[in-house]
């Protein structure tokens, strides 16, 4: 059986310039804040590990403000 | 620092092909990605033309894209003499720049901008009918490619689009790179003026577009000066539509060129294929072909180099999106690849802010062209096209269709 690995991602909004890549990218678990374009990560969002596209948006964001931890 | 620049190419270099960038810049990827070149004054600078190594550059907090920095690189003499004044945040660094970028990022947010989706929709679809009822050949430059973005960003920021002859030509000036300085300078005092007029029209009545709510909650407010907004008016202005506007026509004219690329996507033009085509075609064919430039405000190394502080940097956005450790085959245009790593609208904090509103331009016009016009050619050889070899911005200056 495949284990489920816990992961946790975090995205620094102090850091975040509200470029969107990520939003773009990853929909389902990535948006902007309206009034600033700074990005929130949904609450109901269950990372997955296995997604090529999560760990692109964390390496494509141009200011380097997302993180993903085992 | 002068020995170790003795053996610096010229920068920038020649295209022996119009739609590929030059082939000395593959050399130095693959030899000396880290390079020293000699720019148009002798000034001497670092060119860095790896993928990995652009994206380390852009994003590093010490580099300054002020070109009062000691060591900036410059590209040439009417920019260098004539540069640009406080709000045009992209030569900013931190914090002033962030102030600016600040006021803007909710205005260009994904979501905000799909809202506008109807709005391109139409204005592609009534330059396209437009083109369709003119004579042929047609230019498609001045019939569609700068008509599109020129109506989208005017009705955004609520300029004129009757005034579009003087605002494009005056654009146009600022970026050859082969225009005097005085002519740099009087261009842009022009574009200046223009804009003065209209910010202070917006701030007195205000109506429903971006430069009225700039100036509603920040020169009200006094959070922003009249002369801050009249630039950052003419940065979204200018950066807002010669950017696509060169881009579209590159993209049209490289499907032109690649028969069973333009087949692929004629005969299958979804959303989702249009999609994947247009970032392909911004990595293929990246305007931004000659920048941006940056001064190392500390010592930073990049790729087994040491950049020392007051040194110059120019990141090569165009090789970077050629890098064969990142894209297979890089000088094929392949519109099913994932070009996703492509650094067309540049990394670090100066991405390119209006990046969601290209990209649904670029789809939208391109998608509706295909559908509409589904025979498009070209209508004189590649050979009498003409290139923009000395421009800023890297495009055709006319682009000679018919169907």
């Amino acid at each position: 059986m495949k284990a489920v690995r816990a992961m946790h991602l975090a995205a620094d909004r102090r850091r975040c310039i509200g470029s969107g890549q990520c939003a773009l990218l990853v929909p389902a678990v990535f948006e902007q804040q309206d009034s600033d374009g700074r990005v929130r990560i949904h609450a109901d969002h269950v990372p997955d590990a296995s997604s090529d596209d999560l760990h692109a948006a964390v390496q494509m964001c141009p200011v380097q403000a997302l993180r993903l931890e085992a | 620092m002068t020995e170790l620049f003795t053996d610096a190419p010229s920068y920038p270099m020649r295209r022996t092909h119009p739609l590929a960038p030059p082939p000395a810049l593959d050399e130095l990827r693959h030899h000396r990605p880290v390079c020293p070149v000699t720019l148009w004054n002798g000034q001497h600078a670092w060119l860095v033309t790896r993928n990995s190594d652009v994206r380390k550059v852009l994003g590093d907090p010490r580099v300054s894209a002020d070109p009062h920095s000691p060591g900036y690189p410059s590209l040439s003499k009417g920019r260098s003499e004539a540069p640009d004044r406080a709000g045009s945040f992209n030569h900013l660094d931190p914090p002033q720049h962030d102030v600016f970028r600040n006021m803007l990022s909710g205005e260009f947010t994904v979501r905000a901008i799909s809202r506008m989706s109807p709005l391109v929709q139409h204005i592609v679809d009534n330059v396209i009918s437009s083109m369709l009822a003119g004579p042929r050949p047609v230019d498609l430059v001045t019939a569609f490619a700068l008509p599109v973005p020129s109506q989208v960003i005017c009705a955004i920021l609520g300029v004129p689009y009757e005034d579009h002859a003087f605002f494009e030509s005056r654009t146009a000036t600022r970026m050859d790179l082969g225009a005097s300085p005085a002519t740099v300078r009087s261009a842009n005092e022009e574009i200046l003026s223009y804009l003065h007029e209209l910010v202070a029209r917006k701030t007195r009545h205000p109506q429903d577009d971006l430069l009225s709510r700039l100036a509603v909650r920040h020169v009200l407010s006094g959070s922003l000066t009249h002369e801050a907004l009249v630039d950052m008016a003419r940065l979204l202005l200018v950066n807002g539509y010669e950017t696509t506007a060169n881009m579209l026509s590159l993209s049209v004219l490289a499907l032109l060129q690649a028969p069973e690329q333009m087949a692929e996507l004629t005969r299958d033009p979804s959303a989702q294929a249009v999609k994947n085509a247009v970032e392909e075609l911004l990595r293929h064919q990246t305007i931004v072909h000659i920048a941006p430039t940056r001064a190392v405000l500390s010592d930073i190394e990049v790729g087994g180099q040491t950049i020392k502080a007051g040194e110059g940097v120019i990141t090569s956005l165009a090789s970077a999106n050629q890098d064969d450790d990142v894209f297979e085959d890089p000088q094929t245009l392949d519109i099913s690849r994932d070009a996703r790593w492509h650094l067309a609208f540049g990394h670090g904090i100066h991405h390119c802010l209006g990046h969601p509103l290209a990209r649904l331009e670029l789809q939208t016009a391109l998608g509706t062209l295909l559908r509409r016009i589904p025979a498009l050619r070209l209508a004189v050889p590649l050979s009498d096209v003409p290139f923009k070899h000395d421009g800023g911005l890297y495009g055709v200056h006319r682009l000679p269709v018919s169907w």
